[in-house]
């Protein structure tokens, strides 16, 4: 057992090393540290499977070479270039090199990888991952079917399991305790009884995940809120790239739920409403003159402003020009009933039952759907939490996967490239955080370290507010999809900017209705609401600030990429009076100069 | 259409339990969920439930709907074929608040099938092989969500408390039927006494 006293009505846990997050770059973090002699907790706000790297469909990248010749240094170029040269060149070629022991590692783990005939891991294509430098689409993603994520989160748990691993299910953490430089531990929220507990440690590692939500239409988990990047910014951690949000081109229409781009990988086509006639024979469709080479495999960036050019061109299915309500097909008919029920079984069980459409006959309706956070709190490739652009650490504190900015993805994700990321760096963290425990110690932890998680809860339960949640919910996401979504300009980022403030200000009226204890979830909504408001506004303002076209960064009035003055990184603060600041940092570029992006 | 949807409460202080009912506008081609949403966000925040990827692959959201055990998020208004949508919190489990049931016993038990993989050999340098048939003989129960839905809807989960349920055969069999698993005779010692079923060899999932 451990230590457990009570301080105040807190309850004191002391641990070596906690685990905040148990999606799969948390659940690796902590295999790590369970191959060591040390006390260990994860603690998570949902039950570990239902994370969301369970909802990744189409595979894991590395260039294992199964179907067809590939190499390290292919996915490198592949990945920066994707980037739009934005991503760390060390942190991609060190990933990239990994990525290959990382995806054997799990199949040791006894991961179910679909196979091929010969009965290695089977391999797909995917979006912007090319043989040789941009010859032509190469089988790089591993995968088990359409679900890959699914397979990745089972099997880590259930090695967790096997190495009798602690977990903390449905405690939701609110806050880091820090000194000066130091992290000490965190401050969590028991959503079964409502008691505030403080875990102390002498290392803390945070893998929460993305903030899709804080977009109307998401591939993203109702639990994805941007909860840990928010508690970091609030303790004085600055977050760095976050102008850049992946729109990935093919959500479900209206729903936005993931139709995996291995759907495209497989031989999917996009079509207009031009295009109609063409359905189910496999010609090509509108991405051919967007890109030659690779066509509706050009990566996510790419596709989706296509689609929105499609749709503004009035060439979408309806043909109205709204890209709010327009959408394109995505055709599979071609693929046959075999393909697609063998290799995309989950997304085509999603188009029949939202959409009542089967894709074995007709094709389904798509748009782009907010779906990746390429920035986040930064990190070094040991996963060491970055306190400022010049990279000095914050003691004791790692972090890795979505919540995380290595930076490898840059300005733009390359598909299969999220679960690469998961299961190389949450390693690393890890392993790193067993070498910082040798010499670590405890922190001193001042008086009252809850204070600030009680008098925020107390607020919003007892403060009388008459604002409601949802309201500013839905209103927060309604203009952060219009102004700041896949199309950007001055104007609309201003609107978004100044109508996040103003939200801000209504959110210190909300009032939670419900008073209960237990499983209080209306105070749970309340204070995700509050983390997504302030990651709101660090998205507008840094899409504000830079005055170029990089990647998922689109400038409708800077349309070109500007690598004069924007090949960096940003650096967002916000101090305790709202006011915003920028740093920057350089990009480390090693093998690759920048050169104009065609594929 | 115009639903009446009654959802059950219950107050872990009072111990007191009932349905509420709300009645609500809702398109036919919107998710159980959608509508449970609206009344929280609308009607009645204190409605408590889980939830979080609202389309059926993370598993939180598994409550009794109309008498069927099934993912709120997965069932749309008009599969169910009615205007009066009622829901309860899973059976056999131990409510804590509203639909809200201590999933902890059911996690808890799963343990017990060793629930993770036990290697036949040595890690090679690169992947086992395993052919797409072999891969293809526990493709099934590779896709268990562990939403507990199943378990919950067995009488015999209900009544005996040493019955591990549904859930628990499915991932026994993942591991059993995987080529790669040598762990078939550690499994098997616990099966006799604890799972009183057939032995694996004569498993198969329909």
């Amino acid at each position: 057992m451990q230590p457990r006293t009570v301080l105040g009505a807190a309850t004191v846990h002391r641990f070596d090393a906690i685990v905040v997050g148990a999606g799969g770059a948390g659940l690796r973090c902590a295999l790590e540290l369970s191959e060591h002699d040390y006390s260990v907790a994860v603690i998570s706000k949902l039950y570990p499977v239902r994370s969301h790297t369970g909802a990744a469909q189409g595979g894991v990248g590395a260039a294992l070479g199964n179907e067809e010749e590939d190499k390290p240094e292919w996915h490198f170029f592949d990945t920066v270039k994707g980037s739009d040269y934005l991503g760390d060149q060390d942190a991609i070629e060190l990933m990239c090199e990994e990525a290959i022991a990382a995806v054997y590692e799990l199949e040791h783990f006894g991961l179910p990888f679909s196979r091929t005939p010969d009965g290695k891991i089977a391999q797909r294509p995917f979006g912007g991952h090319t043989r040789n430098f941009g010859e032509a689409p190469v089988k790089r993603a591993a995968y088990a079917a359409d679900r890959t994520g699914h397979m990745i989160l089972h099997t880590l748990f259930d090695q967790c399991v096997k190495k009798e691993v602690r977990f903390f299910n449905e405690f939701y953490v609110l806050d880091l305790l820090k000194d000066g430089d130091a992290c000490l531990g965190v401050v969590a929220y028991e959503l079964a009884t409502g008691e505030i507990h403080i875990f102390q440690a002498k290392a803390t590692f945070i893998g929460t995940g993305g903030y899709g939500r804080v977009y109307s239409i998401t591939s993203n988990a109702h639990a994805s809120t941007g909860d840990c990047m928010a508690v970091c910014l609030r303790r004085g951690i600055p977050l760095e790239d976050m102008e850049f949000v992946q729109f990935h081109p093919t959500g479900l229409r209206r729903l936005g739920i993931l139709v995996s781009e291995a759907a495209r990988g497989e031989g999917g086509i996009l079509r207009n409403r031009e295009d109609l006639d063409n359905i189910g024979s496999g010609k090509d469709g509108f991405m051919a003159a967007v890109a030659p080479t690779v066509k509706d495999l050009a990566p996510r960036d790419m596709v989706a402003r296509a689609i929105y050019d499609e749709i503004k061109a009035g060439r979408g299915i309806d043909g109205s020009g709204d890209t709010g309500s327009d959408y394109v097909y995505l055709d599979l008919v071609h693929l046959g009933e075999m393909v697609i029920n063998t290799k995309l079984p989950d997304i085509s069980h999603f188009s029949r039952t939202y959409l009542a459409v089967d894709p074995i006959v007709e094709p389904i309706p798509v748009q782009p759907t907010t779906h990746y956070a390429m920035g986040g709190i930064p990190t070094d490739t040991q996963g060491r939490v970055m306190r400022n652009a010049r990279n000095e650490p914050v003691e004791g504190l790692y972090a890795a996967g979505e919540v995380a900015c290595v930076s490898v993805h840059g300005a733009n994700r390359l598909g299969t490239n999220s679960l690469v990321d998961i299961v190389v760096f949450g390693r690393r963290a890890g392993a790193d955080m067993a070498r910082y425990l040798k010499d670590a110690q405890f922190g001193h932890i001042g008086s009252e370290p809850d204070a600030f998680v009680r008098s925020e809860i107390d607020r919003l339960k007892h403060g009388g507010g008459k604002e409601r949640v949802a309201d500013i919910r839905k209103a927060m996401q309604s203009v952060m999809m219009v102004n700041s979504g896949v199309f950007r300009t001055e104007e609309n980022l201003t609107t978004a900017r100044d109508t996040i403030a103003e939200l801000r200000q209504r959110y210190r009226q909300v009032g939670v209705g419900d008073q209960s204890d237990y499983f209080n979830t209306e105070l749970v909504e309340a204070v995700e609401l509050g983390f997504m408001l302030d990651i709101a506004g660090t998205i507008a303002e840094s899409a504000l600030n830079r005055t170029e076209s990089r990647g998922a960064h689109s400038r409708e009035d800077y349309p070109e990429r500007d690598d004069k003055n924007w090949l960096k990184h940003t650096f967002i603060s916000v101090d305790e009076d709202g006011q915003v600041s920028f740093d920057y940092k350089p990009v480390t570029i090693t093998k690759f100069k920048p050169k104009p992006r065609v594929y | 259409m115009q639903v009446t949807v009654e959802i059950w409460r219950y107050d872990p202080v009072t111990e007191e339990s009932h349905f509420d009912s709300f009645v609500r506008e809702a398109d036919p081609t919107e998710r159980v969920l959608d509508v449970m949403l609206a009344i929280k966000d609308e009607d009645d925040g204190s409605v408590a439930f889980r939830k979080s990827c609202a389309h059926g692959v993370c598993g939180s959201d598994a409550m009794e709907i109309n008498g069927l055990n099934r993912l709120a998020c997965q069932v749309l208004i008009q599969d169910l074929e009615t205007d009066l949508i009622r829901i309860r919190p899973l059976r056999g489990m131990k409510v804590l608040r509203d639909l809200i049931v201590d999933m902890d016993p059911f996690f808890e038990g799963l343990k017990q099938v060793q629930p993770y993989f036990i290697p036949a050999e040595e890690a090679p340098a690169t992947e086992y092989r395993q052919s797409i048939d072999e891969r293809a003989a526990f493709d099934d129960t590779t896709k268990c969500i562990m939403c507990g839905a199943c378990t919950t809807s067995c009488p015999s989960f209900w009544s005996n408390d040493a019955y591990l349920g549904p859930a628990a055969f499915v991932k026994a069999h993942r591991f059993i039927f995987d080529s790669r698993d040598a762990g078939d005779s550690v499994r098997s010692c616990f099966r006799p006494r604890r799972l009183a079923v057939a032995p694996a060899s004569s498993w198969s999932l329909v």
